[in-house]
């Protein structure tokens, strides 16, 4: 055991922990307005509307995120026309890329997790609503949407852990987070055990945070107050 | 579409090949889930404290560190390990492993922490009476958990099992990195000679969306085979 190396490549690491926050709370934020948007799509009655949104979840999700980042990343670049416009401003940076990447897989995962929280509210709760007279826009924004929410919370936590663990591939298009770090470190000192450590641990921390957070969300919410 | 033909002009068969080698991989590694599975699931059940933590701490830490991680573990501490092994046996030279060992090794660990959890889920869900009637009726410890527990276990763990296989299958498309030619690894050459990413990258999703759709579609089949007589 190398313990000189655990401790001067800790700050090294912690410096790339910000990498992979920043990629993580980027994605997860737009993730969530795209899974929302997804959700509704799917509620929709119109077949049509319906099956699209159903192909991107299948596809995103039936596809591995490695295979997602390197057609933005490696294949979009291809496109000349995409090289003309503004677009490629932002695509030729390998961050945006992987957001973009993490982005559309998140939103696949969260849409079908908002889809069932969606589906399991009692019927009987969107008629009180309309027997009080309250308009459809409204029940749908003040009590379909808070219900799925705190519906949704155990298994969106879980997509918080598994995204936090997906953001690990950006390292594979040239991004240097933490495991883009520890990779480095690892071949250069040829010491992987003690860099596992330490970066597993790093990752270990933030697993235990997030799981917390949502202990402490889920009981904040929970319905019997 | 010529970049796809079979034979020295075009890609189709290194694709094939490819495609067979994701599949070994992901069963092997599936296997060797299974495995640990094996190892860790009594622990996790286990009366005693300490072996629950054992079990406990196996399935925690891999199912919080992200998937690369463990296999540049693999990849660049593997060979060391064995070395360092086969050296208290007096065995000096430099050892390489195959880079579909190290792959299945490292996807089947992390396989198995899902695996592991899957199996415990299952287990605790049998009602206790069935245990209990099982030790009544004087059948061994082997009899009980092979004819009673098990078969009643495989119905409640296939559901669970079909996404474990569905997140081994996709896990393997990392393992490109320790350089073993499966799909991803296939298409980053021909991408690379041909320049023409954007078909190749798009065709390896063609691919693993074609593996996940099959795999579920026999999946499916166990289910109605597992849940007979319910």
């Amino acid at each position: 055991m190398d313990f000189d190396l655990m401790i001067t490549s800790f700050p090294k690491l912690l410096g790339a922990t910000v990498v992979t926050l920043k990629l993580l709370s980027a994605s997860l934020f737009f993730g969530l307005f795209l899974g929302l948007f997804f959700a509704i799509l799917r509620l929709n009655k119109n077949m049509f509307i319906n099956k699209f949104a159903y192909g991107y979840s299948y596809i995103f999700r039936g596809t591995p995120l490695l295979v997602q980042i390197f057609i933005i990343y490696f294949g979009l670049g291809q496109i000349e026309y995409l090289r003309t416009t503004f677009l490629w401003v932002i695509l030729k940076e390998p961050y945006w890329c992987a957001i973009i990447a993490f982005t559309l897989n998140t939103g696949a995962y969260t849409s079908e997790i908002l889809r069932s929280a969606f589906q399991t509210i009692k019927l009987g709760i969107i008629e009180a609503g309309k027997s009080l007279g309250i308009s459809n826009k409204i029940i749908f924004y003040k009590i379909q949407i808070p219900i799925a929410i705190r519906q949704s919370l155990p298994a969106y936590g879980n997509e918080i852990i598994l995204m936090m663990k997906g953001t690990s591939l950006a390292s594979t298009v040239t991004l240097m987070d933490l495991t883009g770090v520890a990779k480095y470190i690892i071949s250069t000192t040829f010491k992987p055990i003690e860099v596992f450590i330490v970066a597993g641990g790093i990752y270990l921390f933030m697993t235990f945070i997030i799981h917390n957070v949502i202990k402490y969300l889920e009981k904040k919410y929970s319905f019997q107050q | 579409m010529e970049l796809l033909a079979f034979g020295k002009t075009g890609w189709g068969d290194e694709l094939f090949y490819a495609t067979l080698m994701t599949v070994a991989v992901s069963v092997t590694a599936m296997l060797v889930g299974f495995l640990f599975a094996l190892i860790f699931t009594p622990l996790k059940l286990s009366k005693y404290k300490t072996l629950n933590l054992v079990g406990n701490f196996y399935t925690t830490v891999i199912r919080g560190v992200p998937e690369l991680l463990v296999i540049y573990l693999f990849f660049f501490g593997g060979s060391g390990a064995i070395m360092y092994v086969a050296s208290i046996f007096g065995y000096y030279e430099y050892i390489e492993i195959n880079a579909f060992i190290t792959g299945s090794m490292a996807i089947g660990i992390i396989s198995g922490a899902y695996s592991t959890e899957v199996f415990r889920g299952a287990i605790q869900s049998i009602d206790k009476g069935q245990f209990e009637a099982a030790k009544v009726l004087g059948i061994n410890k082997f009899g009980q958990f092979y004819k009673i527990i098990l078969p009643q276990m495989l119905r409640l763990a296939i559901p669970n099992l079909s996404n474990v296989w569905q997140i081994t299958l996709k896990d393997t498309s990392l393992i490109s990195v320790t350089g073993l030619v499966e799909i991803m690894r296939q298409s980053y050459i021909a991408a690379g000679s041909t320049r023409d990413p954007l078909f190749f990258y798009s065709f390896a999703a063609v691919l693993y969306l074609l593996l996940t759709y099959v795999s579920m579609k026999l999946i499916n089949k166990l289910e109605v085979r597992y849940s007979r007589g319910y």
